[in-house]
């Protein structure tokens, strides 16, 4: 009785459209942006991307980029760390630097009553930054306790193994933090460079929501991000895929083996992205119901989560997945994930499946637009990824247009079940590396 | 003389504040059930929440982690759904749900598209009385619990040490066990636990429901007392009277050794009063103490003192306060020393920060910056109503009422140093303290 109830509603719930009015905003000086204004609240998030990411490091200097973004806040004009953190408390504006593998990215937000003076402190952080020696020292030590964190956290390890074998010298086959030799050995002028190389204009992504207009917003992203430099580093070569299939196992004590496991992906803008997003939804994505989880945790009891998911970087794609089992039992759940992959490979998903996805990630779309900080997140992110403006409104009719035959297509084309590798870091039962 | 410093900014917003209120309303229907509807129409989205008065901390002596098996079982059948078709219809209807467990209380949620939530209603109503499941669920759900308890708790030395530390800082209250439970309990944890459990605490009179986002209190009305209306109360449901702690007399000290640690630490935590409802002033105190002691990472005494100077000893150095709990709550310090600092010495260096604050009180300066960040605090919330909503079903499990919620910020910028003193004075007493040390296999004691 209640499954007629839902099939009624399923059949006659239309999603909701993602309702969102997106500007496109090109300031006085030249810089683009998305806007999506909103006056309900007294405040703006703005959210800027600056391609490139730690992946900028010069040989000799990993950790460079990551360390010069730790430090844009620690210290800027005539303010050292102290009196910058006051005066931005002060206004109650908050504003974070995160570097990754492709960008830095750079979360801000303020107070409409106070905006000029918020911006002008973000200013000084990204266009100023001092560098001072012991800011320096401060930092350095933080990044080098998190590092020695890492080398014991077994996620980590699997991590980094698998990105090590998978792309070898290039910068994605290392951690953007850098290693405690590198880090120990960056010097100021290593920042500076840094600083100059990664944030520039000409890699520059913007996105704002709340209480402002497109004037203002153009007004602001000038003085904000007009006295930055034209041109940065080139971006870095394209990341050849070097690891076959197998198993690597990584001894390390402790009582439940954590996996890494992938293999190569697939672009953004290839045509067969729906279809190998709607067939990663189905596979591994990490919701209850998905095949993996389904399999390995709810029939078996043998992981409390796993999941799978593509990554189309700028200079790699890679469809990859995680999850952590115990040591007497990984080697049950490594073959069934084996097994699921070449299942879905040989025979594509069913209709049943197919429909309940595509009512998922139609209907759940919309409902990421809730609120000022996650719309300006998702208008930078959809930038970065060279969408256009109106994708919000056409993106669900390409996930409506995936048919099971394009799946089916897809599933033979992108998972390979031969070239999957499994990175395991424990103490796991019958399961030794192979290659 | 206070407010002089940032006059401009403090007094704009205490102004705004009023015209802000967020529109929320609350109701209680004839069997028990709380209602609280929370308005936000920017977004066609709904957030639905059930709440019960029943945490780890309620669970029968020797059965710890009940409460949070049980949460993982909810996602089994009833006597209308199979077992996952739950889930299965949430994500059916574009919805996303879930579910948490802590020591006062387990929630489930649903986030969805706001039309749909007549039928989130209909769903958690049936699950709140008809639960099913068979004994291979139990079975293969408490290996998945186990999976959770290694990757959560035995993977990694940090959370064993805040476990043991946990316990150590009760004498006799559960808010000392581990709200997942001890694994040689866990692997003992039955069908027959679960329902017994469930039974006692799964009821309208020990729930409260929340709703926040695009919809209308008088329509939430009509379909809580469509399908909540007719649940039939729980008539054994007990009083919620836990095991209370004695007087602590005696300071409790303990060092955790593991090869995994990379990174050793010393951590404090004194028992601490906590928010009560009609009377939150001291809560309100301790929060800003700890704001003044350790809550920014740049400005605040511990990071200035210990991280910045000639000789910096610390790579992190944190304050925190947690008033949020039906009994008890508890303020903490942690100091990460920079290697070459001994963990005595900087133990020694976070007391002397603490030491000195009691003597010389909070500067001007920060204390009113701090007020100002907080007052922004309330209004950078309301972008977040799913925030919202946990908020007010936090509160009303622990205590509080939905006027204390709203009270809340008003009762924060109330505040004046002298308050802050008097709460430092009280929280500060070692033999209500557990200090653990996290160390290395080879750490020295320089003891």
């Amino acid at each position: 009785m209640m499954l007629r109830l839902t099939f009624a509603l399923i059949l006659f719930a239309l999603p909701v459209r993602a309702d969102v009015q997106i500007q496109d905003v090109t300031s006085p000086g030249g810089i683009h942006a998305w806007l999506v204004e909103s006056h309900d609240l007294p405040f703006t998030a703005l959210e800027i991307r600056f391609r490139g990411g730690t992946s900028l490091d010069p040989e000799g200097a990993r950790g460079a980029v990551n360390l010069m973004a730790g430090l844009l806040e620690e210290g800027a004009g005539d303010l050292d760390a102290q009196g910058f953190a006051r005066a931005r408390d002060g206004l109650a504006a908050s504003f974070s630097f995160r570097p990754s593998t492709d960008a830095v990215a750079v979360s801000a937000r303020f107070l409409t009553e106070n905006r000029d003076e918020a911006v002008d402190l973000l200013r000084l952080a990204l266009v100023e930054p001092r560098f001072d020696a012991d800011a320096i020292e401060r930092v350095r030590g933080q990044v080098l306790s998190g590092l020695a964190s890492d080398a014991k956290d077994p996620t980590r390890i699997a991590g980094r193994t698998f990105d090590e074998k998978a792309f070898g010298a290039h910068p994605y086959g290392s951690d953007g933090s850098g290693t405690p030799d590198s880090v120990r050995a960056l010097m100021r002028d290593d920042l500076v460079a840094a600083h100059r190389a990664a944030l520039a204009r000409d890699r520059i992504y913007v996105a704002a929501a709340g209480d402002i207009t497109a004037e203002d917003l153009g007004t602001l992203l000038d003085r904000l991000l007009g006295d930055l430099p034209a041109e940065g580093a080139p971006m870095p070569s394209r990341a050849e895929w070097r690891i076959g299939g197998g198993v690597t196992v990584v001894e390390f004590p402790t009582p439940q083996a954590s996996v890494r496991f992938g293999h190569e992906g697939i672009k953004r803008d290839d045509p067969d992205f729906f279809p190998a997003y709607v067939l990663n939804e189905i596979l591994g994505g990490g919701r209850f119901g998905s095949r993996l989880m389904t399999e390995v945790r709810e029939k078996r009891g043998l992981t409390y989560g796993i999941g799978s998911y593509l990554a189309p970087m700028d200079h790699a794609e890679l469809m990859m997945g995680h999850f952590a089992s115990s040591n007497a039992t990984v080697g049950q759940a490594v073959e069934i994930v084996r097994e699921e992959w070449r299942r879905a490979a040989a025979e594509g998903v069913t209709a049943e499946e197919l429909e309940a996805t595509k009512t998922y990630l139609t209907g759940s779309y919309p409902l990421r637009f809730d609120g000022n900080g996650p719309i300006a997140s998702i208008l930078v992110g959809m930038q970065m990824e060279d969408l256009p403006i109106d994708y919000p409104v056409t993106r669900n009719a390409k996930v409506e247009a995936v048919t099971l035959e394009d799946v089916k297509r897809v599933a033979a084309r992108l998972l390979k079940p031969e070239a999957l590798h499994f990175v395991v870091v424990g103490e796991p039962e019958g399961l030794a590396s192979d290659g | 003389m206070l407010r002089r410093l940032a006059l401009p900014a403090a007094t704009w917003l205490m102004l705004s504040l009023p015209a802000l209120a967020e529109t929320v309303s609350d109701f209680r229907l004839p069997n028990g059930l709380e209602v609280v509807v929370i308005e936000d129409h920017r977004a066609p989205v709904v957030t639905h929440m059930v709440w019960y008065r029943v945490g780890a901390a309620d669970e029968p002596p020797g059965h710890s982690g009940i409460a949070h098996f049980l949460e993982h079982l909810m996602f089994k059948g009833t006597d209308e759904l199979a077992a996952g078709e739950f889930s299965a219809t949430v994500e059916a209807q574009g919805g996303d749900d879930n579910a948490f467990t802590s020591w006062d209380y387990t929630a489930y949620f649903q986030r969805v598209a706001a039309d749909r939530l007549d039928l989130m209603m209909k769903m958690e109503a049936d699950r709140m009385r008809d639960l099913e499941m068979t004994e291979e669920d139990v079975r293969t759900e408490r290996q998945v619990v186990l999976e959770e308890r290694s990757q959560r708790i035995d993977s990694d030395p940090g959370s064993i040490f805040s476990e043991q530390s946990r316990a150590a800082a009760y004498l006799n209250h559960p808010y000392g066990i581990p709200i997942i439970g001890w694994r040689h309990e866990i692997e003992q944890l039955d069908r027959e636990d679960a329902f017994s459990f469930y039974r006692t605490y799964y009821a309208p009179n020990n729930a409260i429901l929340v709703v926040a986002g695009d919809v209308d209190p008088a329509e939430v009305r009509r379909m809580a007392e469509a399908h909540y209306g007719p649940l039939q109360p729980s008539a054994n449901l007990p009083e919620r009277l836990r095991p209370q702690e004695p007087p602590q007399l005696s300071e409790r000290r303990l060092t955790f050794t593991d090869p995994r640690v990379a990174q050793p630490y010393v951590s404090r935590s004194y028992l601490a009063p906590a928010r009560q409802s009609g009377a939150q002033e001291k809560a309100a105190a301790l929060t800003i103490l700890a704001e003044l002691l350790g809550g920014s990472p740049t400005t605040s005494l511990l990071a200035r003192e210990l991280q910045f100077g000639e000789r910096p000893r610390a790579v992190w150095a944190q304050a925190w306060y947690n008033g949020g709990a039906l009994d008890s709550g508890s303020f903490g310090l942690a100091v990460v020393p920079v290697p070459g600092v001994p963990l005595d010495e900087a133990e020694e260096a976070m007391d002397a920060v603490v030491a000195r604050f009691l003597e010389e009180g909070p500067d001007p300066e920060d204390f009113e910056r701090i007020k100002i960040q907080l007052g922004a605090q309330d209004i950078y919330s309301r972008d977040n109503v799913d925030g919202l909503a946990r908020r007010y079903g936090a509160a009303l499990t622990t205590g509080l009422t939905v006027e204390d919620v709203k009270a809340w910020p008003d009762v924060l910028q109330a505040v004046t140093p002298e308050d802050v003193m008097a709460a430092a004075r009280e929280v500060f007493d070692r033999r209500r303290a557990v200090t653990g040390w996290l160390m290395q296999a080879d750490e020295e004691t320089s003891q």
